[in-house]
């Protein structure tokens, strides 16, 4: 008997390195690792034409566990560099892995600055809402009164908001994915990827060791109750209300894509010089 | 989600083993790395187990290779029924957790083949369904029987005297 489909041309785990992956057992990053070997193989690209660029963090250590391009940056500044690689080389797919930390405070600057871009770059956020690598410390998206040893009394401080962020700060698009769900993490990717312009993918991504109570997340979370709109008004309210868990396409802007210099300049080093003379 | 054809129940069955098959492996290397090492022998049987079932349904349909699944597929859970979540896991867990995990998977996938079989899916396409579903009983019943022959965990098997976690 013939097999009911054609063979796909990579599977998932064509997607991923010999390295082993170090992060606590039970960690959401697991999944998400997952949810990227399978877009890329139901996008049926390959390795060779895909980078994954990070900075530092649990989730910046991605680009280790998959046989693509990777580059794991420096920290808060992945999408810095992804910007600069999309732009000179348009024909790669570039995903970019962040954390709340890495993404929201020391990257936070280049995070508002890649939403106005809109490169077409897949930012892809694991939040868990603390800096698991150094063992616990508050991050921007940790709740005010969460209390530990490191942050005794909780912070007092309002969370980061970082969707309301993105399209205060021009991003296209907009969504948010649960780890619990690596299949549609998948498909949201996929779309990511497909999306030309700069995709804002935050996913809840629990800590199990610093933030065990987060693995009551997936009693949490939920589909968002109304289609993606492209209203960057009502997705504004929308945003202001969410309460955090809603999972899906929560904007979807039509913006064009930058997608470098409209030409290349014609000056000579020569005649740039002559500007620049007193 | 209708299922049309023998051939298409086949290659959920498939991915079904197939995941499982992977998931498991992921978990045994994930305890490896934590050196919790009798765990991970455990999870790296229990792949061993769902590559074997995997194999037997590519020969028992005579597939070449591996069938891609259609883009629209999807399953009623975040995952294929037989698929443990990545959060299952504790880096202290003891193999009588691993085999409860296995357990949930098997009755999952019986579930799952049961209504298949109670469905209105074709006759081939449920009597291939309540097969399934009597192999996949006579996995539970092996587990329960596995779980009989390892230690209960005592009361705090989860307590670590040096705990990564520094609570407020």
């Amino acid at each position: 008997m013939n097999a009911p489909f054609a063979a796909a041309a990579l599977q998932p785990k064509d997607f991923k390195s010999g390295y082993k992956p170090v992060w606590c057992p039970g960690c959401g990053d697991y999944s998400v690792l997952t949810g990227v070997t399978k877009a890329l193989a139901m996008l049926e690209l390959r390795p060779e034409n895909v980078a994954v660029v990070s900075g530092i963090g649990c989730s910046s250590r991605i680009p280790a566990y998959t046989n693509c391009y990777g580059f794991h940056g420096v920290h808060g500044r992945a999408l810095p560099a992804a910007t600069g690689l999309k732009v000179a080389r348009p024909e790669l797919t570039v995903l970019v892995a962040s954390g709340d930390g890495d993404g929201y405070s020391i990257g936070g600057n280049h995070f508002l600055h890649a939403c106005r871009r809109n490169v077409d770059l897949t930012y892809i956020v694991m939040d868990n809402h603390v800096y698991g690598m150094t063992k616990g410390q508050p991050s921007p998206t940790t709740e005010p009164d969460w209390r530990s040893k490191l942050a005794p009394g909780g912070t007092g401080l309002r969370e980061f908001h970082p969707l309301v962020i993105a399209l205060a700060s021009g991003a296209n698009f907009i969504a948010r994915g649960f780890s619990g769900d690596p299949n549609g993490l998948a498909a949201l990717i996929a779309e990511a990827v497909r999306h030309p312009g700069f995709y804002f993918l935050e996913v809840l991504s629990p800590c199990v060791t610093f933030r065990p109570e987060q693995r009551g997340w997936k009693e949490a979370v939920h589909p968002a109750p109304v289609a993606p709109t492209d209203d960057p008004g009502r997705a504004a309210r929308r945003l202001m209300t969410d309460d955090g868990f809603n999972i899906g396409v929560l904007y979807k802007g039509s913006r064009a894509p930058f997608t470098g210099m409209a030409a290349a300049p014609t000056d000579s080093p020569e005649d740039l010089e002559c500007l620049f003379r007193l | 989600m209708p299922v049309p054809s023998l051939e298409d129940f086949m290659s959920r069955a498939y991915t079904m083993e197939l995941e499982a098959t992977e998931r498991y492996a992921q978990f045994a290397e994930q305890l490896d790395t934590h050196n919790n090492r009798e765990v991970a022998q455990l999870f790296r049987k229990l792949s061993e187990i769902e590559a074997l079932h995997a194999k037997r349904i590519l020969e028992e349909m005579g597939w070449p290779s591996v069938p891609a699944l259609p883009p629209a597929f999807a399953w009623s859970g975040a995952e294929a029924p037989e698929t443990a979540p990545f959060d299952s896991l504790h880096y202290l867990m003891q193999p009588y957790h691993a085999l409860e995990i296995a357990l949930r998977c098997e009755l999952e996938a019986v579930k799952y083949f049961d209504d298949i079989a109670a469905g209105a899916a074709p006759q081939r396409v449920r009597a291939a369904a309540k097969e399934m579903a009597d192999e996949e009983r006579e996995h539970v019943a092996l587990i329960k029987q596995w779980m009989k022959k390892v230690p209960r965990p005592a009361a705090g098997w989860d307590e670590d005297p040096d705990p990564p976690r520094i609570a407020g």
